[in-house]
């Protein structure tokens, strides 16, 4: 077990690499469009978070876009329709989120398996739909030209400035997202490693036993559940907030297979893997861009050649290396 | 009506055949397959290649697509499938690895085929026409009733045949089929294979009258697992039952539907959720799959 000063060491180096070295070094280079990635990255990477959690109860969770197109639109509709501010928007998106799970959530998590997997992906495409039938989500036009989010004061002190008044906004936006995703992280390292996270993983071996010594197994499943759409919902809402505008189309079937993807892909027994899965993933797709129509040819070959190499994610080899 | 039971028939008809192969790759394995509608745009095309571009007769060229996809089945089960389920902690590993393979072969059709929407010529001409009560193309039904003998010939094959016998063995039981001395890995290829050629036949069968595009593998794919949901995973009659079942609501609710505007998909898959929350199981499915 690493000593809990390491462990702190270690998140401090985190987050001082992120929020100070990263800047500096694309200030240097001049590369402003990787904000605007490192930002996708953050802010995926937090709604793969939570798929990851409904992974460690044992559900393969392929409905995520849905709850990040439902956050989305809960914040597009507060911020357009009610004035209320973007910064409050986002929390409530998480809890608008959180309402459906819970509603959702209660039938279909009793589903397991391929059935529960199924379910959710149906579930994007309910969405998706969804939305382009209701009136206030105005159909498929979407809700375009949402203003940028404006300022934080706390007792007369501007803790965040506007964002329209702001030189670069996308550098705003990236403090924002790696914040909110070292704060994910951080918590769901907790979480995973608190006595809910230990009776989590009875879910995931099994529930029956699990139940029968005294495991309240429907609230878990719901908590985690809900943990998991909050994240998706709070993604969803700085998406919207960055790309200032939000569609029917906007959280496809394919995002949610990606999420998906990412915690495969960083390995489903490591808290840290949605966060490398997700760098991985986008940042290969993105490098591969150069391929032109060979992209979509070499990144699936890799990543066949990975499932087959390490099928238990990127992170198992270095579980490798112990044994 | 009587026109939308029949449309719905037909549907049905193409839609078990598609459901029947993701189903017995699932109980057969537990993988879920996403790479199913590629499998199927992969059935169309090679129809179409062999028969507009060879020039072959369309039943050569229905079956060399058949044969075509069972030996990709075939190669997908032996070096990717097989190796990784082996090695995995968790079974839903296989999952990204379907996806990947989804990815693959959605890129290795650009490359090969293209991507324009592509169909072959009329079978046959002409109309059945009874009193304009029902009317469909006799393409249509030639079409269908191959559909209904592929998926008679299926269930006599599962039902009668040793191999049959054998994968249902394994679906039921896989230590105990073992123990009984069947050869896990052989007959999960021949399952994968089989399942694969039957979905490359429906790519041939509707190649002939909706034509192929590139983009028809996910969709199909989501579809077919809605099948498989309704009948319940990894059971045949369900998955038979299943196609039926969407291949009507599709045809009902299009019609019926129509005046509300584009909402029939929301129905089906909102009426789905509702149906599984009452019965996790799916119809016929044993719980918890």
């Amino acid at each position: 077990m690493m000593q809990l000063r390491t462990k702190f060491f270690a998140a401090a180096a985190c987050a001082f690499f992120l929020l100070f070295v990263v800047p500096v070094v694309i200030e240097i280079s001049g590369r402003w469009d990787f904000y605007y990635t490192l930002t996708s990255v953050a802010l995926l990477s937090i709604a793969s978070a939570g798929v990851w959690l409904t992974f460690y109860i044992g559900r393969i969770n392929i409905g995520q876009g849905a709850f990040a197109l439902f956050g989305g639109y809960a914040s597009a509709i507060l911020v357009v329709k009610y004035g209320v501010s973007f910064w409050v928007t986002i929390p409530l998106a998480g809890l608008f989120c959180v309402l459906v799970a819970l509603v959702i959530g209660f039938p279909i998590l009793r589903l397991r398996g391929v059935y529960f997997a199924m379910v959710t992906l149906v579930m994007t495409e309910v969405a998706r739909l969804t939305a382009l039938a209701l009136p206030i989500t105005n159909g498929a036009k979407g809700i375009s030209s949402i203003p940028l989010p404006g300022s934080i004061s706390l007792f007369g002190i501007t803790v965040v400035p506007d964002f329209s008044t702001l030189e670069n906004v996308k550098l705003g936006f990236y403090y924002v997202a790696v914040v909110l995703m070292l704060l994910t992280f951080a918590g769901m390292y907790r979480l995973v490693n608190s006595r809910v996270g230990h009776l989590c993983r009875s879910l995931q071996q099994n529930e029956e036993l699990a139940s029968s010594i005294g495991v309240n197994i429907a609230n878990l499943r719901l908590i985690a559940f809900s943990i998991s759409s909050f994240l998706g919902g709070i993604a969803g809402a700085i998406f919207v907030g960055i790309s200032q505008s939000i569609y029917p189309a906007s959280f496809p079937v394919k995002d949610s297979v990606d999420f998906m993807l990412n915690c495969f892909l960083g390995g489903l027994g490591y808290v840290f893997g949605p966060m490398l899965g997700t760098l991985v993933n986008y940042f290969g797709w993105d490098l591969l861009f150069s391929a032109g129509e060979y992209q979509l040819l070499i990144y699936s070959t890799l990543l066949i050649g990975l499932m087959l190499a390490l099928p238990n994610g990127l992170l198992s080899i270095f579980s490798k290396a112990k044994n | 009506m009587e026109q939308i039971i029949v449309n719905g028939l037909y549907m049905g008809a193409q839609y078990a055949l598609i459901a029947l192969g993701l189903t017995l790759i699932f109980s057969l394995m537990n993988v879920l397959n996403f790479a199913h509608g590629q499998l199927y745009v992969i059935g169309g095309f090679m129809t179409y290649t062999v028969s507009v571009k060879l020039g072959m007769p369309y039943i050569v060229a229905l079956i060399s697509a058949g044969v075509s996809l069972a030996i990709i089945g075939a190669i997908l089960e032996k070096f990717l499938f097989r190796p990784v389920i082996k090695k995995s902690v968790r079974e839903e590993s296989t999952m990204l690895l379907a996806a990947g393979v989804a990815f693959f072969l959605d890129a290795a059709i650009l490359l090969l085929f293209g991507e324009k929407q592509r169909g072959i010529p009329k079978i046959i001409d002409g109309v059945f026409n009874w009193d304009f009560i029902i009317i469909m193309p006799y393409d249509r039904i030639l079409i269908g009733c191959l559909a209904v003998l592929i998926v008679i010939l299926f269930i006599a094959y599962m039902q009668y045949s040793k191999a049959g016998r054998a994968m249902r063995a394994l679906a039921q039981d896989k230590v105990a089929a073992q123990l009984m001395g069947v050869n896990i890995d052989r007959y999960s290829m021949i399952g994968f294979a089989l399942a694969a050629m039957l979905a490359g036949v429906v790519g041939g069968l509707l190649v002939s009258i909706t034509g192929v595009n590139l983009g028809m593998g996910g969709p199909t794919s989501i579809k077919a697992f809605m099948m498989v949901m309704i009948g319940g995973a990894g059971v045949i009659p369900g998955a038979i039952a299943g196609g039926f079942i969407l291949g009507m609501m599709e045809s009902v609710g299009l019609t019926v539907l129509s005046d509300f505007g584009d909402i029939t998909y929301l129905v089906i898959f909102a009426s789905l959720m509702l149906f599984l929350a009452l019965r996790p199981q799916g119809l016929m499915g044993k719980p918890w799959g």
